[in-house]
């Protein structure tokens, strides 16, 4: 294996900066990567050879022209497939838009290439970001590359295993209910959700508008915080995104990498600590790690966010509802698969039949919810009461922030599983996000730092941090890296 | 009890746009049941007087600058269309000859 691709972004960054490597060797070597490994690992749903090469001919060229380089510029990055990139095809893991290519790139995206990165490709997912494993997608599953048996976490096991595989240094994820961090916890590697309206949602394919929230996938604190910086801020064009300057995340990170947590204070949820599910060697991989925090200098307490255990059926209720609205564009009209179109069949027959045979199980089940949970009649008592608790949740959050500075949590309950263990029962997938949600009902910021092993697997600790407080958890994550050190996958 | 019947399985699927077959309506009516009993535990919670969330980031009414700005060619924007003619997207009939 080549030396290359096992270094951070970080350090390619630097390389490449002083010349001492160039950006289409870098680039080159995690190309071969994916012709290595890709074939068992099926991390990629598209990969754009000759994009990412002429990309990374540009950096050296501007190099060459004595430009000053960013610190990511020339360091190769995979995204995932529910994010447009203009000129290369994106399906967010669907059947109803394969074919497509978007005319126009998502901010991000154009930020991505301002900076510099290179794009490699784009990542599998669970159809429209739908799922805990990834086997939702509708071009077949990811593996981990911790073991090839199990799943990647959902719905960016593409992201997650690119980085775990070392086929990308970098990738980018969405959370609506965990699929960043889920998929970063099991596969051994960072995920990051950013405060809700921190990073843009303009060119992110809707799955449910008031919890999307795309962040940065790496393999350590400090390259998902380099990744966040170029990635966060306003952008006019997301109406929900937040006017203020982004948190000072590298900055942060840099400092808890000297591993002092002297003067932070740490909330353990307690209804996390009771709550049914959770995994003997997943909750005693986090007590360790916890006791590494405490060595750190945290201050560790016991707080109570009695509303958490109805997170779960609050999201799946408010996500389904929005998914069912924002999911009606896939008409057969504008983009996209269409069935039925034979002189006969009405719209509304083409529109059934073609939503029919382009949308998958999962996605046929959160929009039937979503119309029961708004249909007149059950609206008061599913979507309408949902939303009331979502705010008892943010109240929760609130409260424990006056008392500590941000909350810790396993990840999620469970190491990877074994493929096919979770698909037949809908709801025993939806465990996998029982911490995750409550972070993005609120909005705040939370992130998944490897944290351990369990039976050989990886384990993530989670740090929930305030609105707008994004800088914190990279802190308290990079703080625990620095002692616990990043997780190794077998060789692929 | 069930919270939901084969028949109001097929009706939301009628609602939602979706022309799904009787295996699926069969599967499809027993995993909604579960679902939609174990999401009715919010109604667990007393919340008459709690206002409701819609959103986390309280912003309302944001504009921006009513400037032109260059926007999809009508080419670009046809190009990813299943099916168009004269410059428009193209649908099936959607009145009768008659009408």
């Amino acid at each position: 294996m080549s030396s290359l691709i096992k270094k951070t972004a970080a350090e390619l960054g630097e390389l490449i900066a002083a010349g001492q490597t160039s950006a289409l060797e870098v680039t080159r070597e995690h190309l071969d990567q994916i012709s290595k490994v890709d074939g068992r690992v099926h991390a990629f749903l598209h990969v754009d050879v000759e994009g990412a090469l002429a990309a990374a001919k540009a950096v050296d060229a501007r190099r060459a022209a004595g430009e000053k380089l960013g610190p990511l510029a020339g360091v190769p990055i995979a995204v995932k497939d529910v994010v447009t990139t203009k000129g290369l095809p994106t399906t967010a893991g669907s059947k109803i838009l394969e074919g497509w290519v978007p005319p126009y790139d998502a901010t991000l995206v154009e930020r991505l290439k301002d900076a510099g990165t290179v794009i490699l490709g784009k990542t599998n997912m669970d159809e429209f970001a739908m799922g805990s494993s990834t086997e939702y997608s509708a071009y077949g599953p990811t593996f981990n590359p911790w073991d090839l048996t199990r799943i990647p976490g959902g719905s960016g096991g593409g992201s997650s295993a690119a980085l775990a595989a070392y086929e990308a240094p970098l990738s980018i994820g969405t959370d609506t209910g965990g699929s960043i961090r889920q998929p970063g916890a099991v596969t051994g590697t960072v995920g990051a959700k950013p405060t809700y309206g921190g990073t843009s949602r303009y060119g992110l394919i809707a799955f449910s508008s008031s919890l999307d929230t795309p962040g940065p996938c790496a393999r350590t604190v400090l390259d998902a915080a380099l990744l966040h910086e170029v990635i966060a801020g306003h952008d006019p064009r997301d109406s929900t995104s937040i006017p203020a300057p982004v948190s000072p995340v590298v900055a942060a990170a840099r400092q808890g990498m000297s591993g002092d947590l002297t003067g932070v204070k740490l909330g353990l949820v307690k209804e996390f600590m009771s709550a049914e599910g959770a995994e003997p060697g997943v909750v005693a991989a986090f007590h360790a790690a916890v006791e590494s925090l405490t060595k750190l200098g945290a201050e560790i307490v016991e707080i109570s966010c009695p509303n958490f255990v109805y997170a779960l059926p609050t999201y799946y209720l408010i996500a389904p509802s929005e998914c069912s609205s924002n999911l009606a564009r896939f008409d057969g009209v504008r983009y996209g698969l269409r069935v039925g179109d034979n002189g006969v069949n009405s719209l509304e027959e083409v529109m059934s039949l073609t939503r029919e045979a382009g949308f998958g199980p999962e996605v046929k089940r959160r929009i039937m919810v979503g119309t029961y949970a708004l249909s007149s009649g059950y609206y008061d008592a599913y979507y309408g009461q949902a939303q009331k608790v979502r705010t008892l949740i943010t109240r929760d959050f609130q409260a424990a922030f006056e008392k500590v500075d941000a909350l810790i949590s396993p990840t999620t309950p469970f190491v990877a599983f074994q493929l096919g263990a979770r698909t037949a029962d809908p709801s025993s997938m939806y465990l996998a996000d029982l911490y995750t949600i409550p972070s993005n009902l609120y909005g705040g910021p939370a992130i998944s730092v490897p944290c351990g092993l369990s039976e050989g697997l990886p384990v993530g600790l989670q740090v929930m941090a305030p609105t707008l407080a994004d800088d914190r958890m990279y802190r308290v994550a990079a703080a625990l890296e620095s002692t616990i050190g990043t997780l190794t996958p077998p060789e692929l | 009890m069930t919270a939901i019947s084969r028949e109001e399985v097929a009706h939301l699927a009628r609602l939602a746009r979706l022309a799904v077959t009787d295996e699926e309506l069969d599967m499809f009516a027993g995993q909604l049941d579960v679902i939609l009993q174990s999401v009715a535990r919010v109604g667990e919670v007393a919340a008459e007087d709690i206002p409701p969330t819609s959103h986390s980031v309280p912003l309302t009414n944001v504009f921006r600058p009513d400037e032109p700005r260059p926007g999809l060619t009508r080419a670009a924007a046809l190009a990813g269309a299943p099916d168009s003619a004269e410059d428009r997207f193209r649908v099936p009939r959607i009145l009768d000859e008659e009408e």
